[in-house]
């Protein structure tokens, strides 16, 4: 992190000193170009931003030994905004007036994102987005294209209350942050359950920085819902499987789970352990399910990785970033240029071949085919990371092109069935 | 509405949460309560001691000995930072005011961001065996990492109380906030019996330390939220109060916990504020003050 | 050649500071009560723009004076409420009216609660060439007008009351001084400046949300500039400001978010044990010493 600081410090300085001389050399055919962005290296975002900042280190390897782009090197510039909405803003206009970064990604997760959109839109520039959800939806931005594997909440909710009307559930409790993908998500999946029929028995907002869950599980306990549907950010995630653990959720609960950011992180994964059995939630990449080039690509991460210290297998964030670099290549290969505008007119109109499948943008710039599974825990123990490498442990049961099991109800049933 | 059974459980709950609340709390109860030290940086070092308790927990050790064992080192730290306290500013005796709360403010943040500097700013947790589940009454579950601080609290109160009361040391301290010529006059240095009060008062920081990981996850800007319980429990005692620390946490803890029950969580961080702004505007010397 | 755009975005915090760190000195410097809560007055002056242009697109002169006036008439509740009490007790009470109010405003959902609020910038730009150098220029004119009355103020029967109280309110009590009423009126005007150095940061970050803007990070902040600068004259937070503010600014850019906090803590400690009568004190003593 500091070498990245101090190459950019002395590229800049370089730069300034070298603009002052006349007929100046630095702008000539081979100035690097730059990409750059705040990925959520601490914080609550960390342990998933972490794994997927190698993804992206990875193409901008790939695209350098292949001779760069418009044979160019492209020059990678990263800070850490520590899973703080706050930080963003000013770290992205120091990227833009600073550093003078040609092309910009988002941070990793809506939270960190959605306060540099107005920033972004007022200065007409592309921002390629990062598993974020909806955070395009109020300023309308139409230089935005995000990588994440779902469009709206639907994608999200229907497989979830699908299974749940399956089981004959027919109450509802859902419970969110106070944050802007909680809020999206949560409103989403409850207009989606209010029109399908489902009675909401519960509905409570909590505030971000939360840890004690305990009297919001008493209360979702005490409405005697038959499903769970439940939005929440890692940090979050964690504190709310324990208190489940502690205090129980009551024994007519179906099905519990649906939009919980974090359980697809490697370290949280292997921290909870046995107490994510039978949760039902949604992921992007799941072990037996089929893209191709995959393999070789987790192979590659995965050395990378365990030298880095994180995450070593990588599932969920890496190849999708890695595929917003792929885009990136094609897209600048093909217009030949860095402009944004025509960057963003051909990421409009073009599908693209990337490892995590073809991908297309609907006009708001997500996904015009969504692929997001949900998928129920089985059979985890505790303390074993391998375990997540074979399939079974995070059984596809929605949708149904890739399904690989049924969903097991009740929830206590779920949590100890082998 | 609310049922009962909800309410009934939230007052229980409200129990084993003020009890560590009032627990937490006395330290500054004796450091500003008795002593009248500006002792803002009191919940900064309660968060140092959580996270010197899970430095030191990764050692296999169970995180209330690692407390236990932390002790002695914060009471070398609050006699240190006493001593420096009183050099500085009780005896030059010019604007203490402004320049020791400024002090103390500024060594609460110099804490934070160090804290932030070498940990990051992830939550960090301990393990235990009592960490996980709880005790099952009925229909209520107790968590038993609640009712670990909960016993905690009360031998750390108990034994403050008994030792204010019993030891010639301890009614010296009690004495000097009040007056301390009479305390001179008997033969008891003042200044090394303020020294000890803020040691001790330090040393039980430590150990609430230990307590606050082991009741939730902790992180570097904890020490802002605690500003307002600590002060809220302290004021609403009354200042050299120790009983009242205990009562006082413990309708904070009550009234916390039914406000999130009823009002919901997001309103949680308004009731200490709140309740210390009321007590402040009608009552300033507390319930039990003198 | 162009100025770097980023050298107005950096200059507005820096004036900002300015206002800030002069208003603080009002109430602190003058009189000697320590506002610990100078977010809540931010955010007052911040959030009381939002809902001016969210509700009627008001420009942003409007929303300068609204939040201004807002946070003046929180500072006389506060005033009212707890300066009847010692030192350490309103420094407190300053606090906790900080976590109140947040947690009011994150309950809140027209200025968007604890999610935040996007706020699009209107095209209006005036005679300059980009919405952040307008905010600059406006920031500057604040930073003036605050500063001539603080020195207005200091020089005023207000300043020589205020410092009466300061020494020993017993002995102004008791010669006559209303002290209740000036106090009261410092603590107003302190409020009403810090309102309005926060009015226009929505429009500056075209963001708001209340974690970021009711931080104590700007306590530290503008309660270290004054005491480094000097706080018995109206200079000082002047210069605590210029230079603790630049010197955050070049942290940030060059090193990390962190260590801004960490500058201001370790020289406000060190200034507080070694240099009470900070920058201005040290100047006067070198200039005694070298008669």
């Amino acid at each position: 992190m500091d070498n990245m600081r101090r190459k950019v410090i002395g590229t800049g300085t370089a730069a300034l000193v070298a603009a002052s001389v006349p007929g100046s050399l630095v702008f000539a055919q081979g100035a690097p170009i730059k990409i750059g962005m705040s990925m959520p290296q601490t914080g609550g975002l960390g342990a998933g931003g972490q794994a997927a900042l190698i993804g992206i280190r990875m193409w901008v390897d790939d695209v350098n030994a292949k001779g760069g782009l418009l044979g160019r090197k492209v020059e990678f510039i990263v800070y850490d905004d520590q899973s703080n909405g706050a930080n963003t803003p000013g770290i992205y206009t120091k990227l833009l007036d600073v550093d003078k970064v040609d092309i910009l990604i988002a941070p990793y997760a809506t939270n960190p994102t959605a306060p540099i959109m107005p920033l972004v839109k007022e200065r007409g520039k592309l921002l390629m987005g990062n598993f974020s959800f909806q955070v395009n939806s109020k300023v309308q931005h139409d230089m935005w294209f995000n990588n994440a594997p779902w469009n709206d909440a639907r994608g999200w909710s229907e497989g979830f209350l699908e299974a749940g009307k399956n089981a004959g559930a027919k109450s509802l409790a859902v419970f969110a942050a106070d944050a802007e993908f909680q809020q999206n998500l949560a409103n989403g999946a409850r207009e989606i359950a209010q029109s399908s029929g489902w009675n909401i028995v519960y509905n409570q907002n909590y505030p971000g920085n939360n840890t004690d869950f305990s009297s919001i599980i008493r209360s979702v306990r005490a409405a005697r819902p038959e499903a769970v549907f439940v939005a929440c950010y890692p940090n979050e995630a964690v504190a709310i499987m324990r208190s489940v653990n502690e205090i129980g959720i009551g024994s007519q609960v179906q099905i519990f789970g649906g939009g919980m950011v974090g359980l697809q992180f490697t370290p949280v994964m292997q921290s909870l352990g046995s107490l994510l059995n039978g949760v039902v939630n949604f992921n992007s990449y799941v072990p037996g399910m089929k893209f191709p080039g995959i393999e070789d690509f987790f192979k590659r991460y995965t050395e990378r990785a365990v030298a880095a210290k994180v995450d070593p297998l990588g599932y969920y964030l890496p190849p999708f970033n890695y595929a917003i670099g792929q885009m990136i290549e094609q897209a600048v290969n093909a217009t030949k240029t860095i402009d944004n505008k025509r960057l963003a007119e051909y990421l409009r109109r073009t599908e693209f071949n990337t490892i995590v499948g073809p991908i297309s943008f609907d006009k708001n710039g997500e996904r015009a085919k969504p692929r997001l599974v949900q998928t129920q825990f089985r059979n985890v123990k505790d303390n074993d990371l391998e375990q997540f490498r074979s399939p079974g442990k995070q059984v596809v049961v929605w949708p149904a092109v890739d399904k690989q099991g049924d969903v097991i109800t009740p929830f206590d049933r779920a949590r100890k069935a082998t | 509405m609310i049922s009962i059974d909800l309410l009934f459980e939230a007052v229980l709950f409200g129990i084993l949460l003020g009890c560590f609340y009032a627990a937490v709390s006395l330290g500054l109860s004796v450091a500003f309560g008795l002593l009248d030290v500006p002792y803002v940086a009191h919940p900064a070092l309660l968060i140092l001691g959580s996270y010197f308790t899970f430095l030191l927990s990764k050692t296999g050790l169970d995180p209330i000995i690692c407390g236990l064992l932390l002790m002695p080192v914060f009471y070398l730290i609050g006699i240190a930072l006493y001593r420096f306290y009183y050099e500085t500013f009780e005896r030059r005796s010019s604007d203490t005011g402004v320049r020791g709360l400024a002090f103390f403010f500024g060594i609460a943040f110099i804490i934070e961001v160090c804290l932030i500097l070498v940990f990051g700013v992830d939550q960090r947790t301990v393990s235990a065996t009592y960490i996980g589940s709880s005790l099952e009454i009925g229909e209520y579950r107790f968590p038993y990492r609640m009712l670990v601080a909960f016993g905690i609290a009360i031998f750390l109160t108990t034994l403050l109380t008994l030792y204010f009361s019993k030891t010639f040391n301890g009614r010296a301290i009690k004495a000097v906030g009040q007056d301390e010529g009479a305390l001179r006059l008997m033969g008891a240095n003042p200044v090394k019996i303020k020294q000890l009060a803020f040691g001790i008062a330090t040393a039980v920081n430590a150990l609430a330390g230990a307590m606050l990981i082991i009741v939730g996850p902790v992180e570097p800007a904890m020490d802002r939220i605690y500003i307002g319980r600590t002060f809220c429990v302290v004021v609403l005692a009354g200042l050299g109060s120790m009983s009242g620390t205990l009562v006082a946490g413990l309708i904070l803890g009550i009234a916390e916990s039914v406000v999130m029950m009823t009002l919901g969580a997001s309103w949680a961080p308004a009731v200490s504020f709140g309740l210390l702004l009321l007590m402040l505007g009608i009552r300033p010397q507390g319930l039990f003050g003198r | 050649m162009n100025v770097n755009e980023y050298i107005f975005f950096a200059g507005f915090v820096i004036l900002q500071f300015v206002v800030l760190a002069t208003a603080w000195n009002i109430l602190g410097g003058y009189a000697g009560y320590v506002n610990f809560g100078v977010p809540a007055f931010i955010a007052v002056g911040a959030y009381s723009a939002v809902v001016l242009f969210k509700s009627i697109s008001a420009p942003l002169v409007v929303q300068i004076i609204g939040g201004g006036i807002l946070a003046g008439l929180l500072g006389l509740m506060v005033g009212l409420l707890t300066l009847k009490l010692r030192g350490i007790f309103f420094s407190i009470a300053t606090v906790a009216v900080v976590f109140i109010l947040e947690t009011v405003v994150m309950n809140w959902r027209y200025v968007g609660g604890a999610t935040g609020l996007q706020l699009t910038r209107p095209p209006d730009l005036w005679i300059f060439d980009t919405y952040t150098r307008m905010l600059f220029f406006v920031m500057a004119v604040l930073a003036v007008c605050s500063v001539s009355i603080a020195r207005y103020i200091q020089d005023s029967f207000l300043g020589r009351g205020l410092r009466a109280v300061r020494d020993s309110e017993e002995a102004a009590e008791c010669s006559g001084v209303p002290t209740l009423k000036i106090k009261l009126i410092a603590c107003t005007i302190s409020g009403a400046l810090m309102g309005v150095a926060g009015a226009p940061m929505p429009m500056y970050l075209s963001y708001i949300e209340p974690t970021a803007t009711f931080n104590l990070n700007y306590s530290i902040s503008a309660l270290g500039m004054p005491i480094i600068g000097g706080t018995s004259h109206w200079i000082g937070p002047v210069i605590g400001a210029l230079l603790l503010a630049t010197i955050q600014q070049i942290v940030t850019v060059t090193v990390s978010n962190e260590l801004n906090v960490l500058v201001v803590g370790v020289l406000l400690v060190l200034f507080v044990v070694l240099a009470p009568d900070g920058i201005l004190g040290l100047i006067k003593k070198w200039k005694q010493s070298s008669k």
